[in-house]
């Protein structure tokens, strides 16, 4: 496992540094840019999905879907992402301690 | 590099070594998170702590600890975790005429090279302050990030079943909010919804892990395909 995640960190080590070896040109087409930009914004969305109704074998809907709904209020109310983060924590535990999911 | 317009004039006077580094303290306390989900993961204290010191980079450290927690294959987390870096070798290449290094040390500034030190340098007056303000927040960061993880491994730890504390509902929370400010360009929002229903929808008939590399792929083909070639570059 060490191994994996040494080669993880080398690997996105590597990712910054070609930025400063690779020529500027490369940034002309806007492509590069934007592709990349929406590569970030659809990991980040199916990371948030895989966590909120990650099961074995398939979706589950248990107390994580409450703490997701209450970090989305949270961040629509512009609460800084520590506090996101622990009112997720404690939804979910909340939810669990009550006997739901 | 144009400097936006749109950084406050309260930012502006404010010189960008103070400005980075309570950007770093900010961010620092979220390292806290980071280290408690990755010993609730499984990881060790001393794996947590590698990520932070090797990876430091906080979208890919908390998918690497996702896509383990979720019972993915190691070699799953490490292409996610690629996949969430590439935005850095962009930040890298807009950094690099601004900073102007030579030789070893553009290795010192790739490696405190994230969304956060970007950030601040993009937001200063001139080049002097650019650099000045890309150092402060990278090594701020840097700094706040690495004894954090160390502190919320150590407390991740002793907390022991990570259910009970709703650690899970935490991971959940941490990537809504990472994902959040990208969602306000709307193309970005609706490429988001289109990914995460190729993560539902793959979700039940493929490995942990396989999922999230699905949506990725999903959404570098629409950027690529439906953004437009700059007219008359290659």
């Amino acid at each position: 496992m060490t191994g994996w995640l040494l080669a993880s960190a080398l690997a996105c080590l590597l990712l910054k540094l070609a930025g400063y070896l690779l020529p500027t040109a490369v940034l002309a087409d806007p492509r590069v840019g934007r592709t990349t930009d929406l590569v970030t914004a659809g990991c980040l969305a199916a990371l948030v999905v895989v966590q909120t109704v990650g099961g074995d074998g398939g979706p589950v809907l248990d107390a994580r879907l409450g703490a997701v709904a209450v970090a989305a209020v949270a961040l629509m109310l512009r609460a800084p992402f520590v506090v996101v983060v622990l009112l997720g924590a404690a939804t979910a535990a909340g939810l669990r301690a009550a006997g739901l999911g | 590099m144009p400097v936006p317009d749109a950084v406050p004039g309260a930012l502006r006077r404010s010189p960008a070594v103070r400005q980075g580094l309570s950007v770093g303290l900010a961010t620092g306390l979220y390292g806290l998170s980071f280290g408690a989900l990755a010993t609730a993961a499984g990881l060790g204290v001393a794996q947590a702590c590698l990520l932070s010191l090797v990876m430091f980079t906080g979208g890919s450290q908390f998918a690497v600890v996702g896509v383990l927690a979720a019972g993915g294959a190691p070699v799953a987390g490490f292409a996610s975790a690629t996949l969430l870096g590439l935005r850095n070798a962009v930040y890298g290449l807009q950094l690099a005429p601004r900073l102007g290094l030579r030789g070893w040390r553009r290795l010192f500034a790739a490696h405190v090279t994230i969304d956060e030190s970007a950030a601040v340098s993009a937001a200063q007056d001139g080049a002097a302050e650019a650099r000045r303000g890309f150092w402060a927040a990278g090594l701020g960061v840097f700094a706040f990030w690495n004894v954090a993880t160390l502190a919320g491994a150590l407390l991740g730890d002793a907390l022991g079943d990570p259910q009970r504390w709703g650690l899970d509902g935490a991971a959940a929370a941490a990537f809504l909010a990472l994902l959040w400010p990208r969602l306000r360009r709307r193309e970005t929002a609706a490429v988001a919804v289109v990914a995460a229903l190729v993560a539902v929808l793959v979700l039940p008939v493929a490995p942990a892990g396989v999922p999230v590399l699905a949506a990725a792929a999903a959404a570098g083909a629409l950027g690529w395909w439906r953004t437009r070639p700059a007219r008359g570059t290659a």
